[in-house]
């Protein structure tokens, strides 16, 4: 084990973080190989894969036809033959030419065969609002994909677990749709070791210690719910915030410890309430820690309407103000 | 390939008539040239006003005027058009105001609703999208007997699409009364059509569909327009659709959050302007057959001016976005679960806790 000080690291954005964990793995592994829309000489519209076709070549970083079901399709053909393709989707809203390929085969292929073949890849792709983007832009459209059998759904909130978390869904044998909150692509830098390390999929953290409620979030949400916990220290209540990391599988013994040790809980996601992964955290909670709750479980979500034209956006996601809101409601039940 | 789909043309950049198989009359041109002029100022202004702030990100046609205003001259009321992003030129000839596309811009949704009576469908953000919704459109106007047609607007980029094929395939098998507009401006953002495909035309993907596919210069307005009304014509007689690539240019980026020098030497894009440019032509045509006027130009220039700062001022006046629109307009009856949530958040918005 190298200590601390020994590790090199670099403040790095979680794009920059996203950048570092492709070439990481683009260098270890001939294998790995980059492939989407825009995502070579350009280096990707966020830039996520700037560099890498310099570096690796075009024959590793691949810039595609404008066809989403094509980049799926042929990097399943291209990982069940050997290769980890790394598929970028420009964002995730564009990711539904490519739904039919992923529900169908990339995430039934090793049942289909008894595992004699399998889907080592990921789909990258920046999701999510408050970026002033065009429509469709912003969905965040996770639960289609926790929903499906067979996949796995990761998502990161801050610069080092973007790199780790890559990095595992890269080597996992299975397909994981890799989802890249570009909200908080830019938003702040973070230490991320030069070296390869892995975050363990299906982990959550827990980012504050509390003892009256626990938070729940993932992706651009874990930024807005920290806001709610900080203001939420004034009114002496006091906020255990998990960041889920990965939706699918759940990390069920983090949320059930929480939740046994406040018997309180908030779910606050960007997503349609509906039919949403806080339903699965809720499920949980139901199962783990019901004789544990103190006050039902609240949820913050985004509404049943399609993700709004930006003029409404602000009202559509979110905010530390719902978000305390709903942990005082928790509270005070 | 190239051979079987000549580019088809009627003046060159340089203002000489090429093809004088069509006829030309002063009226049409500075016609022409008045609504290429009126786009272009509306497409500078959009990109100054995304540059302080005052819109989003705005999708640059410029260069790309001819294909657009040429082919939208070509359609009549009650026909349908299926705009991208990037076709406010065709669409704003065909009837949508200027204040309605700087508003689509400003992230309102209101920039979609188009004029009552004009058949315009909100611009299609996922690429190729709306090809078949072309295709059935015109398939509706064909089993209610009228005589309506489809148009529908795509790149270059669109073409590698399901969609694009499926949207043919299904004209091509309905005998659909659609025309298949295709804008070939060279790049799907930073990908060159060289990279997209391997195939050396736009207009040859129709041979598997066995419908006419054509090749006009996308910045003649003129030979645009004329193609376009055949196409459009032959789909009003039943005689099914038409894939029209219009080979054109587009010299700024992608869009205002694109970086285009990344992918392209912009230096020669500009030089490409003095060979190609659609206004420019009109002009050299016009000065050559002595009637190209300044003076009328500076009051056309003057007029599109006036109507555009206006529309930035109708645009900047509007009245804020109405946090019901996003509720109001999911189903036509109400659902509980939007309901409760649009009861919830508004109450929550007056401070009132619930
Ligand atoms: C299904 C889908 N995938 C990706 C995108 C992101 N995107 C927006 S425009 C564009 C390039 C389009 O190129 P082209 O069809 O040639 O049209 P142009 O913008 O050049 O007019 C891409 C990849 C999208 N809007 N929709």
């Amino acid at each position: 084990m190298k200590t601390m000080t020994e590790i090199k690291t670099n403040k790095l954005t979680l794009v920059q973080a996203v950048t570092d964990g492709l070439r990481t793995m683009l260098r270890e592994h001939e294998e790995v190989l980059v492939l989407g829309e825009d995502v070579g000489q350009n280096g990707g519209v966020f830039r996520a894969t700037d560099g890498l076709a310099a570096e690796f070549g075009e024959a590793r970083v691949m810039d595609t036809p404008l066809a989403e079901a094509g980049i799926v399709g042929t990097s399943i053909g291209l990982a069940i033959n050997g290769f980890r393709p790394v598929a970028e989707m420009q964002f995730l809203g564009f990711v539904y030419p490519a739904y039919e390929q992923i529900m169908t085969h990339a995430s039934r292929i090793r049942s289909r065969t008894l595992s004699r073949y399998s889907v080592p890849m990921v789909i990258r792709a920046p999701y999510g609002g408050g970026i002033r983007a065009p429509e469709i832009h912003s969905d965040s459209c996770e639960s289609l994909f926790t929903h499906m059998p067979g996949m796995k759904v990761v998502v990161p909130s801050n610069p080092y677990d973007a790199k780790g978390l890559l990095i595992a869904a890269i080597e996992d044998p299975d397909p994981v749709l890799f989802m890249e909150p570009m909200r908080s692509y830019r938003a702040f830098k973070a230490d991320v070791p030069e070296e390869k390390y892995t975050v363990e999929l299906g982990k959550g953290a827990k980012l504050t210690e509390g003892e009256d409620v626990t938070v729940i979030a993932w992706g651009n949400m874990v930024s807005t719910a920290q806001k709610a916990v900080d203001q939420l220290k004034d009114d002496n209540i006091s906020c255990e915030l998990l960041d889920l990391r990965t939706l699918y599988p759940l990390d069920k013994d983090l949320i059930a410890e929480s939740v046994k040790k406040t018997g309180r809980a908030v779910i606050v996601h960007e997503a349609p309430e509906t039919g949403g992964v806080g339903n699965d955290v809720l499920s949980v909670i139901n199962n783990e820690a019901f004789l544990y709750l103190r006050s039902p479980v609240q949820k913050v979500a985004g509404f049943d309407t399609p993700f709004p034209f930006f003029s409404l956006e602000e009202e559509y996601l979110p905010t530390p103000e719902r978000i305390t809101h709903a942990i005082k409601k928790a509270v005070t039940f | 390939m190239e051979n079987q789909f000549p580019i088809r043309q009627i003046l060159d950049g340089e203002g000489n008539i090429t093809d004088n198989s069509d006829e030309l009359t002063e009226d049409l041109v500075k016609e022409m040239y008045r609504r290429m002029l009126r786009a272009r100022t509306l497409d500078r202004k959009s990109v100054n006003l995304q540059r302080q702030g005052r819109i989003g990100t705005y999708a640059p046609f410029e260069g790309q005027e001819a294909a657009q205003i040429g082919s939208a001259s070509a359609m009549e009321d009650g026909d349908w058009m299926f705009p991208t992003y990037r076709d406010h030129a065709a669409t704003l000839t065909f009837g949508h105001s200027v204040t309605t596309i700087m508003l689509y811009w400003k992230g309102r949704v209101e920039g979609c609703v188009p004029p009552e009576g004009k058949n315009i469908f909100p611009p299609a953000v996922p690429i190729a999208t709306q090809l078949p919704h072309a295709t059935g459109a015109a398939m509706a106007e064909k089993r209610k007997g009228s005589d309506r047609v489809s148009i529908a607007y795509f790149g270059d980029g669109a073409t590698s699409e399901g969609d694009f094929h499926e949207g043919l395939n299904f004209a091509s098998v309905f005998k659909a009364p659609v025309v298949f507009f295709n804008q070939n401006n060279g790049y799907a953002i930073s990908v060159p059509v060289e990279k997209q495909m391997n195939s050396k035309t736009i207009a040859q993907k129709a041979v598997s569909y066995d419908i006419e596919g054509i090749r006009v210069d996308g910045n003649d307005v003129l030979a645009v327009y004329f193609e376009t009304k055949k196409a459009v014509e032959k789909a009003r007689r039943g005689e099914g659709p038409t894939l029209i690539e219009a080979v054109t240019w587009r010299y700024g980026a992608h869009t205002t959050a694109d970086d285009p020098t990344k992918y392209r030497d912009q230096q020669l894009s500009e030089e490409k302007r003095n060979q190609i440019d659609p206004l420019l032509r009109l002009e050299r045509y016009m000065e050559k057959n002595g009637f190209w006027d300044e003076e009328w130009k500076n009051e056309v220039m003057n007029v599109c001016d006036r109507e555009i700062e206006q529309a930035v001022e109708e645009m900047e006046a509007y009245p804020d976005a109405d946090i019901n629109d996003m509720f109001g307009h999911v189903f036509k009856e109400p659902v509980w679960t939007i309901e409760k949530q649009r009861d919830e958040y508004l109450s929550f918005k007056r401070g009132e806790t619930v």
